[in-house]
């Protein structure tokens, strides 16, 4: 990095902001918007189709940087689009929660661009552009549940994320295909119509505010049954946090092309499920008052159970993006688990995981999306010596398999101390347990795929076998995103510094 | 001229009827009821805006003072009907030439317009008196006037649902003049004013109970408040898409303001919700309607069927809401008047569009046409957002103040209830949306093109009011309020 042009470049861009932050802050959500229609206006040329969507995501990561460079204060800067009535609005803000999500949500559209133009291309599906849009409009969303300043806007957005992924989950349009979307639509707006917005609603009634503020907009002294009773609507109203009763839809979608399961398990559905509730415990109902909620208990042990009844389905399952979909249920249930927790180290690791399970994630979905593609694989009993085919592939899902488990020398290690710092600091030995118990079965259902991969050839006898690696596209994105796993193992500062200044300035 | 707004409100339309019966080109007739129309819309805008600034307006007819002569009496929330009716009506009636074109033989075109003209001029006559016999005859003349509209659609099933609406409209109708007749019996009057100030006197009589039920019954008969509701669904899915729009976008709001008024400035709230159990009745007569018209409106495969079984659902919710007794529960009756109105007014429109291009609104029909017909389809697509009550339509406001009320009077369940409807509401618009957006386009629809502009317009201004009075309702929310305020003696 010691270019000097490189310098004087980056120099340019941060001193003088080109923008005020204002702006860049609402061009993360225009941005995507325009990108939509550009890709319809350029729906008969493929390459500048793709070109378009892979500028957007490359300037998307930019604004979102930008945003975190000129970064001061939470709360600071604040855009009011509309004001339906006196207080409620449609409003954007920054705060590090959000910030943290919006930098790993562009990052990650930028690698899953890549990724999904290898793909597509290579699968020669059909209604491409359809896809490209309606993915671009996905992000649109998820920038706007990022920087919500409230939870009606938020809400929104929620929604919104629900009906534009859809298309991509129903995108092969097949009887099952159809079938898996309907479910997932079910599922996702019936709790979000009936517990989310009541709550909301509730919220509102009782505080009079829905604004996120730091140290929530209850009384913290109030932990009366009326607020109890709301924290129990909105963890189930999230349903995309995939919560035990309403986690159906997670595998249902799984129907989805590969690029669109990546996308929407580790990064844009599940994390704005589980960044929701990251931001209801936190600015909603503060640390204090979830403490003295006499629901908050009762919410723990049932995601323990949610914790560990996942990744004891996820052993049994044989089929690979199965076997991840119920891995992602019960890693959500951590983060989920560090919110009702709310204690600063708890509220640290959820926030950190939140990044780091994406990467890991997503990189253990693409390798799962490769070996599909170039061997028409999908179930890990017919993995057995594919790591001599697609050595890189492997090796990356190794490595994700690694950061998820937690241990070093990947990210993963990171959140989970924190997460179980956490437990232990509200001394619940209990949901100690679990997360190791579930640690554990991570070792037994994630690891034996790559082992078995290089070191078994039951199936097949011994044969020099060709090289099958997936095109250079999708080969550079799972590089991406398994070194990212590396890296934040050796950088973590600056994704601890962001994380921390979430929760008030106290000893953990 | 000023002061002669109230009766020009309902005359300029009631004369504008028969003259139509001189003019021979159809075409000639729709400019001119379209005249009459913007005519009777522009009063009612110049109407609001004087109740706003100076008051409550009185006219005595024909220069008869109050207790001798009939009266009509402009205060906020006859201003606000009168401009919902004619407003609404007015764009509806923009799309009529094309329309009906396309569904009514020409012979009876005059008819049309005289008929539609008539019902206008009766809803408005409605709103406007201050006499309730008055208000009877006009309730009779805007009936009539509804029969005769249905009774022109092509579908010969037109004509069944049209003598079963008679039937049921005759059976209200005698009902409410039984009991005006009792009222009128016991106070010697039939000006409103008066009643309001005669009735308190004379409440614990058992007559008084007596007319006031069967006021209330006849004008739920008339609004279709479930059980009540089972003409509907037939009188909207087999009149003329026009005549659809019509009676789904203000027939019934006028029948809801005939309740309101009935409630509030005649016998009294007190005496509605304290001395008889009006409150649990409709709180349960909404729930239940808002639940069984969802669900039955999910079975419908004939996409106006479908939507008339979610009016009744609609009407349930503003009983509900008036079920709530105060003053936020009113303001979401209120609120919902006007946004029903406009969510109901765009989604039969887009009916009418598809009517004029197909020929059918069957639900099986519609396959594919999200492509050939994207401004017709969008459009539904909009207002079943805004039936939901998705946020950023007039939908939602509605549904906020509902729910609002409800958890201030701390009924919980119910507001779960009142969720559940909109998730049943999301699940039969999404049906269509499925239908027009993910299945492939029929062979027989390949030429299909899209509807022409004067059908779509009008359809995009009540779509485009739609999201602007959900994303801004501070107007919206100031009437309603003024009125909610006014009708419970907030304020003078």
């Amino acid at each position: 990095m010691n270019i000097p042009a490189f310098q004087w470049i980056s120099a340019q861009w941060m001193s003088v902001p080109l923008m005020s932050v204002q702006w860049s802050l609402q061009l993360t959500i225009i941005l995507p918007l325009l990108t939509t229609l550009a890709i319809a206006l350029a729906k008969n040329v493929p390459n500048i189709r793709e070109a378009i969507s892979l500028i957007a995501s490359a300037l998307l990561v930019l604004l979102t940087y930008n945003l975190y460079h000129n970064f001061t204060q939470a709360f600071a800067v604040k855009v009011v689009w509309l004001e339906l009535m006196p207080g409620l609005t449609l409003s954007f803000t920054v705060e590090p929660l959000g910030l943290l999500f919006a930098l790993m949500a562009s990052f990650l559209w930028l690698v899953t661009t890549l990724y999904s133009i290898g793909y597509l291309r290579h699968q020669q599906q059909p209604r491409q552009t359809r896809f490209y849009q309606f993915f671009a409009l996905a992000i649109t969303t998820v920038m706007g549940i990022a920087f919500a300043a409230n939870l009606f806007t938020l809400f929104i957005f929620y929604e919104l994320l629900t009906l534009s992924t859809y298309p991509l989950v129903t995108h092969s349009g097949e009887r099952k295909a159809i079938h898996g979307g309907r479910v997932y639509l079910a599922i996702l707006l019936s709790t979000s119509i009936v517990f989310f917005l009541l709550a909301i609603m509730g919220t509102w009634l009782i505080t009079g505010t829905l604004e996120f503020t730091p140290g929530g907009v209850f009384n913290p002294t109030a932990s009366t049954s009326t607020n109890a009773m709301l924290l129990i609507l909105f963890i189930f109203g999230i349903a995309k946090a995939a919560i035990l009763p309403f986690h159906r839809w997670l595998p249902a979608a799984m129907v989805a092309p590969t690029p669109v399961s990546a996308l929407l398990h580790a990064v844009a559905v599940v994390k704005g499920g589980v960044f929701t509730a990251l931001k209801v415990c936190s600015y909603i109902f503060g640390v204090d008052l979830m403490h003295n909620l006499g629901s908050t208990q009762a919410l723990l042990y049932l995601v323990a159970a949610s914790i560990f009844l996942a990744s004891i389905v996820a052993l049994r399952q044989d089929n690979l993006k199965k076997r991840l979909a119920y891995s992602t249920i019960s890693q959500l249930g951590y983060i989920t688990l560090a919110a009702l927790l709310a204690s600063n180290a708890s509220i640290i690791g959820g926030a950190m995981h939140l990044v780091i399970h994406a990467f890991a994630k997503i990189t253990l979905f693409f390798c799962a999306g490769a070996i599909w593609m170039m061997t028409q694989k999908t179930q890990i009993s017919q993995m057995a010596g594919l790591g001599r085919q697609m050595p890189i592939t492997m090796i990356a899902f190794f490595i994700a398999s690694l950061s998820i488990i937690g241990l070093p020398p990947t990210a993963g290690m990171w959140s989970k101390w924190f997460l179980l710092q956490g437990t232990i600091v509200a001394e619940q030995w209990l949901l100690l347990l679990v997360l190791c118990l579930s640690s554990l079965m991570n070792i037994f259902y994630l690891l034996p795929i790559p082992i078995r991969a290089f070191f078994s050839n039951a199936d097949t006898p011994y044969v020099k076998s060709k090289r099958l690696e997936a095109p250079l596209p999708i080969l550079i994105a799972i590089i991406v995103s398994t070194s990212a796993c590396f890296i934040l193992f050796l950088f973590p500062q600056a994704l601890f510094e962001l994380a921390a200044a979430i929760v008030p300035a106290r000893g953990p | 001229m000023t002061t002669q707004l109230p009766i020009l409100q309902v005359i300029v339309p009631l004369l504008a009827a028969p003259c139509c019966l001189i003019i021979v080109r159809p075409k000639l007739i729709w400019g001119f009821a379209l005249m009459a129309s913007s005519v009777a819309f522009v009063i009612s805008i110049s109407l609001l805006r004087q109740v706003m600034l100076t008051g409550t307006i009185t006219y005595a007819l024909g220069g008869w003072s109050a207790p001798f002569g009939i009266e009509y009496r402009i205060d906020p929330l006859n201003a606000y009907l009168l401009l919902i009716v004619s407003g609404i009506s007015w764009i509806i009636l923009l799309t009529a030439n094309t329309s009906i074109a396309a569904e009514i033989s020409a012979k009876k075109q005059r008819i049309f317009y005289v008929a539609f003209l008539l019902c206008l001029a009766g809803m408005l006559g409605i709103v406007a008196t201050g006499d309730v016999f008055n208000l009877f005859v006009f309730l009779e003349i805007a009936a009539l006037s509804s029969y005769t509209l249905i009774a022109l659609g092509k579908d010969r099933r037109a004509l069944t649902a049209a003598f079963r609406y008679l039937l049921v409209g005759t059976l209200g109708a005698s009902f409410i003049l039984i009991g005006i007749g009792l009222i009128y019996m016991m106070t010697g009057t039939l000006n409103m004013q008066d009643l309001s100030e005669r009735l308190p006197y004379v409440l614990d009589s058992r007559t008084l109970v007596t007319a006031f039920s069967f006021v209330i019954i006849g004008v739920c008969l008339k609004l279709a408040l479930f059980p009540l509701h089972w003409w509907l669904p037939n009188a909207y899915a087999y009149a003329p898409s026009v005549v659809s729009a019509l009676l789904a976008a203000t027939a019934t709001k006028v029948a809801i303001y005939v309740l309101l008024r009935f409630i509030y400035s005649i016998f009294g709230r007190e005496f509605s919700f304290v001395t008889l159990p009006l409150q649990q009745i409709f709180a349960v007569l909404g729930v239940a309607g808002i639940l069984t018209a969802s669900m039955m409106a999910i079975y419908q495969n004939d996409v106006k069927q479908l939507f008339a079984y979610s009016s009744v659902a609609q009407i349930a919710y503003m009983m509900l809401a008036l079920a709530m007794n105060s003053s936020n529960g009113l303001i979401a009756t209120l609120l919902h008047l006007f946004n029903h109105a406009l969510i109901k007014g765009a989604l039969f429109l887009a009916l009418a569009a598809v009517m004029y291009r197909l020929g059918s609104v069957q639900l099986a029909q519609f396959a594919g046409l999200g492509k050939r017909m994207p401004w017709t389809m969008s459009a539904i697509v909009f207002g079943g957002l805004s039936l939901i009550g998705t946020p950023l339509t007039v939908g939602f406001i509605s549904k906020w103040y509902l729910v609002r009320a409800t958890l201030e009077n701390g009924w919980w369940p119910l507001a779960i209830f009142i969720l559940s409807g909109s998730l049943l509401a999301a699940i039969y618009v999404w049906r269509i949306v499925e239908v027009a957006y993910f299945s492939p386009l029929s062979a027989a629809h390949s030429h299909i093109k899209e509807a022409p502009l004067i059908l779509l317009l009008p359809t995009w201004i009540l779509v485009l009011a739609n999201l602007y009075f959900g994303t801004d309702a501070r107007l919206t929310l100031a009437i309603t309020t003024l009125t909610a305020q006014y009708l419970l003696g907030v304020m003078p």
